[in-house]
């Protein structure tokens, strides 16, 4: 794609996401009714859900472009890798936060240990080691195959932690019920928060994507400069 | 095959000369037994209901202690290099550690148990064969991953700290249901309740074990 | 600046073309595009600063790393997979300190599918100079003793085209002779050798040809009979004040 139709996008991406978020926050804040035990603390749901969609999402995309990488060994798909990673682990900590400030009022808790905040815990950590492991490998090739690998790694072990978790429990169950349930009316503000969120997704992988490209010419024009000296 | 075999043969030869990694790992795990004892004090008469999560974490440690070693031997003297000169195929290399390893771990988790009966005053002679089962499982599972994450950790700085910070997050299943599957056993006697969590590690072990064994050649490098 | 070859009669087929070979790590390129050919039983001299890329070059060809563009073809005589008919000796020795040298052997006689039994093992280890010391561990090797018993591991398999980086490093005086004789004889048995190398002495003295990698190309690519010994020390000198940017030739 040529940079002119690039920056077109990118613009067409910026209105489309502050349109949606303008909307999306109208919806849940305003527009959707009051609940009816929790009251308008309930309204963090609409934040606290479409994130963790957003992070499962982003933990997709970096096992895709994990696999490719091996397959084509092109940077660019360890770029869309890393970029993945990162915005993800931000929207799983979106979780992490949302989670606690929405059981302490609730249940009188700050951590409940369900089956999904743990996984998320998890999943976060998770990511988390993908980017230290970067961290700590220098040459630029095998970071991106090694990540690669645990990318590939982190991804299917997801489902194990999450049967695993939810056995043990069933095992030691606990007395809270959890709220996954929506009465309908609710559900249109629900949607209209995922696609928001949807798109700031894409937004912070295009942005974040684009540093790291950047990141990889310099490098190369660095390493063709060498040359001359 | 004849090459995992010696490749098994050689580490396990270097080991029971030097017995530098069984050492450590067996030192280590009894320090944590006694460590829990301390910190769980105030349980003192429920320590048998406590005995299954304190042995795993036990496991886990001394566990990736043995894992650290099973590649930084192959650094002394560029030996892993030695290794990649040879025409053998990476996931050969890889199957023989991974038995190595498993058998160092399972040796240290024998004893580990062994000291854990005594100081937690356990009686088990029932359910012995139960356990070997479940330590043998989970075993297996947390070297077919652990032995990968070794490879991937043994040229990175400060190795010998990022191997456990990667290894937990990824084990977490194994250590979930084989702790869980030792609390049944310990605890309660329903041996069906073993079926599910050996079925989960069963499948850890042959996912990570195929994903390893194909993957392996891309993360070896000296 | 490269020099063509003058008149060597190209009696073999090339063993090794390498064409264009360029590996980089991040930033900093160790191997900005490398020709060279070498033809069966030739015993190429590599000479270089410290970085100039002689030790990535020989990785490379042994198969231990991967090049970033660029290609190279290795044709060995028999059958099997190239590594097969490659020995590589680095100055690192790869010898497992706590087992004894025939079980050093023993192992990678195993792996590399060849007759382990005791005799010939022993036999090998005899070849090196080191009978009668099978059975002690490694660890109590002298470091001219380990260096042997690399030798005898890295070509253990007999390979038609050796690889040595820098292997005189740190060898005294008989280890060094030893080694000088056996590279001697490895020659006359028409095996093909490339050796990466700081004495520019003892590599006019053993080799056929006399390369030089600077920035990460082949600077200098002689035929040994065409050059005086002054001459090459000479064109050597040059080309390390040439490349030098300050710094000191042997710098890392």
């Amino acid at each position: 794609m040529s940079t002119r139709l690039q920056s077109r996008l990118d613009t067409a991406l910026e209105i489309a996401l502050f349109l949606s978020m303008a909307f999306a926050l109208y919806m849940a804040l305003i527009g959707a009714p009051r609940e009816r035990t929790m009251g308008d603390l309930q309204r963090i749901f609409y934040f606290h859900v479409p994130s963790a969609i957003n992070g499962l999402t982003a933990f997709a995309v970096n096992f895709a472009a994990s696999l490719m990488y091996l397959i084509r060994k092109n940077r660019w798909w360890d770029n869309l890798a890393l970029s993945a990673a990162e915005v993800g682990v931000l929207f799983l900590g979106i979780v992490l936060v949302t989670g606690p400030i929405w059981a302490k009022p609730v249940w009188f808790i700050w951590w409940t240990w369900s089956p999904r905040l743990t996984s998320s815990l998890i999943l976060c950590l998770l990511y988390m080691a993908y980017l230290l492991i970067r961290n700590y490998i220098e040459d630029p090739e095998r970071k991106a195959l090694v990540s690669s690998v645990f990318g590939i790694i982190a991804f299917v072990d997801a489902p194990l932690v999450w049967f695993s978790i939810r056995w043990w429990r069933d095992i030691h169950p606990s007395p809270m019920l959890e709220t996954g349930g929506l009465s309908p009316s609710m559900r249109p503000a629900f949607w209209v928060c995922v696609a928001a969120f949807q798109i700031l997704l894409i937004y912070l992988l295009r942005r974040r994507f684009y540093l790291e490209s950047m990141r990889t010419e310099v490098e190369r024009l660095e390493r063709q400069s060498d040359v001359l000296r | 095959m004849k090459k995992i075999w010696a490749i098994f043969r050689k580490d396990m030869l270097i080991e029971f000369r030097t017995k530098d990694s069984l050492n450590s790992m067996l030192f280590f795990g009894v320090v944590v037994l006694v460590i829990f004892n301390f910190a769980l004090g105030s349980l003192h008469d429920s320590l048998r209901s406590a005995a299954p999560g304190i042995l795993w974490v036990a496991f886990a440690f001394s566990g990736t202690l043995g894992l650290n070693r099973v590649f930084a031997a192959e650094k002394e003297n560029s030996c892993l290099q030695g290794l990649l000169m040879v025409p053998v195929d990476r996931g050969v290399i890889y199957l023989g550690k991974m038995l190595a390893a498993t058998v160092f771990m399972l040796i240290a988790e024998l004893v580990i148990f062994i000291f854990s009966l005594v100081f937690f005053n356990l009686t088990v002679w029932p359910e012995i064969p139960y356990l070997i089962l479940v330590f043998a499982v989970g075993t297996l599972g947390f070297s077919a991953v652990g032995t990968l994450l070794s490879a991937v950790t043994v040229n990175t700085k400060m190795r010998e700290v990022l191997l456990p910070l990667i290894l937990f997050p990824v084990i977490l299943p194994v250590l979930i249901n084989a702790a869980e599957a030792t609390n049944i056993i310990l605890n309660s006697a329903d041996y069906g309740q073993l079926k599910l969590p050996l079925t989960i590690m069963s499948v850890f072990t042959l996912v990570f074990g195929t994903i390893s064994y194909l993957l392996f050649e891309y993360v070896l490098e000296d | 600046m490269t020099r063509a070859p003058a008149a060597v009669p190209r009696l073999f087929m090339n063993m090794i073309e390498v064409r264009g070979l360029a590996k980089h790590f991040g930033r900093f390129s160790a191997l900005r595009g490398l020709n060279l050919t070498v033809g069966a039983g030739e015993f190429v001299a590599l000479f270089g600063r410290n970085g100039a890329g002689k030790t990535t070059f020989l990785r490379i060809l042994a198969g231990l790393s991967r090049p970033s563009s660029g290609s190279f073809r290795i044709q060995p005589h028999g059958s099997g997979p190239a590594r097969s008919a490659i020995g590589y000796l680095s100055h690192n020795t790869s010898l497992y300190l706590d087992l004894t040298a025939l079980e050093n052997l023993r192992f990678y006689a195993q792996l590399m599918g060849l007759p382990a039994d005791t005799g010939i093992l022993e036999l090998k280890i005899g070849q090196v100079g080191l009978a009668g010391r099978e059975r002690d561990p490694v660890r109590n090797y002298s470091r001219g003793m380990q260096q042997r018993l690399a030798i005898a591991r890295a070509f253990l398999h007999n390979p038609s085209i050796l690889l040595l980086d820098e292997p005189f490093t740190g060898l005294d005086q008989a280890g060094s002779s030893f080694l000088r004789g056996y590279l001697h004889s490895a020659h006359a048995q028409g095996k093909t050798c490339i050796m990466a190398i700081h004495d520019a002495q003892l590599g006019y003295e053993l080799a056929d040809r006399l390369v030089a990698i600077e920035k990460g190309v082949a600077a200098l690519d002689v035929a040994r009979p065409d050059v005086s010994f002054s001459e090459f020390q000479e064109a050597l000198s040059h080309i390390s004040a040439g490349g030098d940017t300050g710094r000191l030739p042997e710098a890392s």
